[in-house]
């Protein structure tokens, strides 16, 4: 850590931000981790999205910088993220920033279908973490990068990295195959659970299918809420499944999934196990229950009622020890600690324990 | 009492472009649309987003699902963070005209003559009597 921030931390401490995402200048950048074959296979056949598009987001960003703040490109000319001397001067300085974690999204190997190309991808940008900012910079710390839909491979990954200190969660996407409670996933909420690290839920990924319920919808808006409805949807698939019944120490973090909307479904499904519990009779307590002890949320982008009285409800009911302060750096809705939360007045308590506190102790940093 | 500030030669600005200039511990964006500048503070009412980075777009209506009209390119202002946007004329935003508003000052052109006679504040900036100058009131 730089001299700087140490000083910094003496007057009052900075913040823990949730959510960074870093990426490469080029693809080239992750040569040195990559062997012969899979370099050959990058430059003849490319990485791809499991998508409609290669190379494409299903719908479009709204901005040229692929969903990255304008003034966030570097004067080098790199993609906003890819430049780490930059990232310290326009984030972790001025915004006193004592720990970011990481979620390096593109490029990852997480969702390639090619399954030892998927593998070998995930762990060439977990060592690129490693290499290019973990071990560069005190500051950050890495989020392990799981292919979900291989949990052998996910193993192999956990077995190489996962008791790397710089890794302080495991990290999966909320859209797969299957609901993240499956059985088929269990290996690696078990591998999650016996290291101790949460494991990370960052909004994203492709499943093939519509991403929402109701079907393909035509605009980036509609797009972008289906984020929280997939968040719902691991949350009931987590806890009906039995998955904290099973690993009880298990924790997880939904990274710019919202939180207001987990009150409801709380309620909605107490309600109905109530009336259904011989169903699942593995579930020992209501679904809340397991809720309130087991889900951490980051706390950017939130839904934000027009009375701040109605949010300060909401995050009763979510637990203030549960909600993560996060700036989604650099991209486009990136929040800023100085007017994050600052409508609700926050007690300064509560404020540590947003902005610093909570992630900390979920994390073991000190 | 709004005081008069010198912050640029008229032909540092082109038509389309901006700059931003610190004024009093301010920092102003100004703007050129087509040889007429406006004056907006560089700092989103939202976030404080630095909006003479922001990428200049048209503005984009519509009167029914389906149908859209496009009118008065470069004259929307989208702040490069979170996207807000204003028009560069007035501040008001899109989505809010009446209650959200980037913070806009006067502009006016004048020449380096009429400068050195004063009463303007000029700081630092030097003023040559054959140019002509922007002076922002605030």
């Amino acid at each position: 850590m730089s001299d700087r921030i140490s000083e910094s931390t003496t007057a009052t401490p900075g913040v823990v931000d949730c959510d960074i995402h870093p990426t490469v200048s080029t693809m080239s950048e992750l040569n040195p981790y990559l062997t012969d074959r899979w370099k050959l296979h990058m430059r003849e056949y490319g990485s791809n999205f499991r998508a409609a598009f290669a190379s494409a987001m299903v719908y479009p960003r709204y901005n040229r910088d692929g969903g990255s703040r304008m003034d966030a490109r570097p004067p080098s000319g790199a993609p906003a993220g890819a430049d780490l001397p930059f990232m310290r001067q326009q984030h972790l300085d001025p915004n006193r920033v004592d720990y970011g974690v990481l979620q390096p999204l593109r490029p990852n190997g997480i969702g390639i279908r090619n399954q030892a190309f998927g593998e070998s991808l995930t762990a060439a940008v977990n060592e690129w973490q490693i290499g290019n900012w973990l071990g560069m910079e005190g500051r950050l710390k890495g989020s392990l990068m799981l292919t979900r839909e291989d949990p052998a491979a996910a193993l192999r990954e956990i077995d190489r990295h996962g008791g790397n200190p710089d890794f302080v969660q495991m990290s999966v996407l909320p859209h797969g195959l299957e609901p993240l409670g499956r059985q088929r996933y269990w290996p690696i909420f078990e591998a999650a659970e016996a290291l101790g690290k949460p494991l990370g839920v960052h909004v994203g990924g492709v499943s093939g299918m519509a991403p929402t319920s109701a079907g393909w919808c035509s605009f980036y808006v509609e797009e972008h809420h289906s984020k929280c409805e997939a968040m719902q949807s691991l949350v009931t698939s987590m806890v009906i499944e039995g998955v904290f019944e099973r690993f009880p120490k298990l924790r997880v973090v939904l990274i710019e999934g919202g939180f207001v909307w987990v009150p409801s479904l709380c309620w909605r499904l107490d309600k109905h196990w109530q009336h259904l519990k011989s169903e699942v009779p593995h579930l020992k307590r209501p679904p809340s229950e397991y809720v309130r002890e087991h889900f951490w949320y980051t706390s950017q982008p939130i839904e934000e009622p027009e009375d701040p009285r109605h949010m300060l409800d909401a995050m009763d009911w979510v637990g203030w020890d549960k909600i993560l302060f996060s700036t989604d750096y650099p991209h486009w809705d990136f929040d800023d600690p100085k007017f994050a939360f600052a409508r609700l007045r926050l007690t300064p308590e509560q404020h540590r324990m947003l902005f610093r506190d909570n992630a900390m102790n979920l994390y073991g940093l000190r | 009492m709004p005081q008069r500030y010198v912050v640029a030669k008229v032909d540092e600005i082109p038509a389309g472009g901006s700059k931003a200039v610190t004024v009093a511990h301010r920092e102003i964006a100004i703007f050129n649309l087509d040889g007429a500048y406006f004056a907006l503070l560089n700092r989103c009412p939202h976030e404080g987003g630095p909006l003479c980075k922001g990428r200049r777009t048209s503005l984009v209506q519509s009167k029914r699902p389906g149908t859209y009209d496009v009118s008065r390119p470069g004259e929307m202002l989208r702040c490069p963070w979170h996207g807000w946007e204003f028009d560069i004329r007035t501040g008001r935003s899109y989505c809010d005209p009446d209650k959200v508003r980037a913070r806009a000052f006067d502009v006016t052109i004048e020449p380096g003559q009429r400068l050195v006679e004063g009463p303007y504040t000029a700081e630092t900036y030097p003023v040559l009597l054959d140019e002509n100058y922007l002076v922002v009131e605030m």
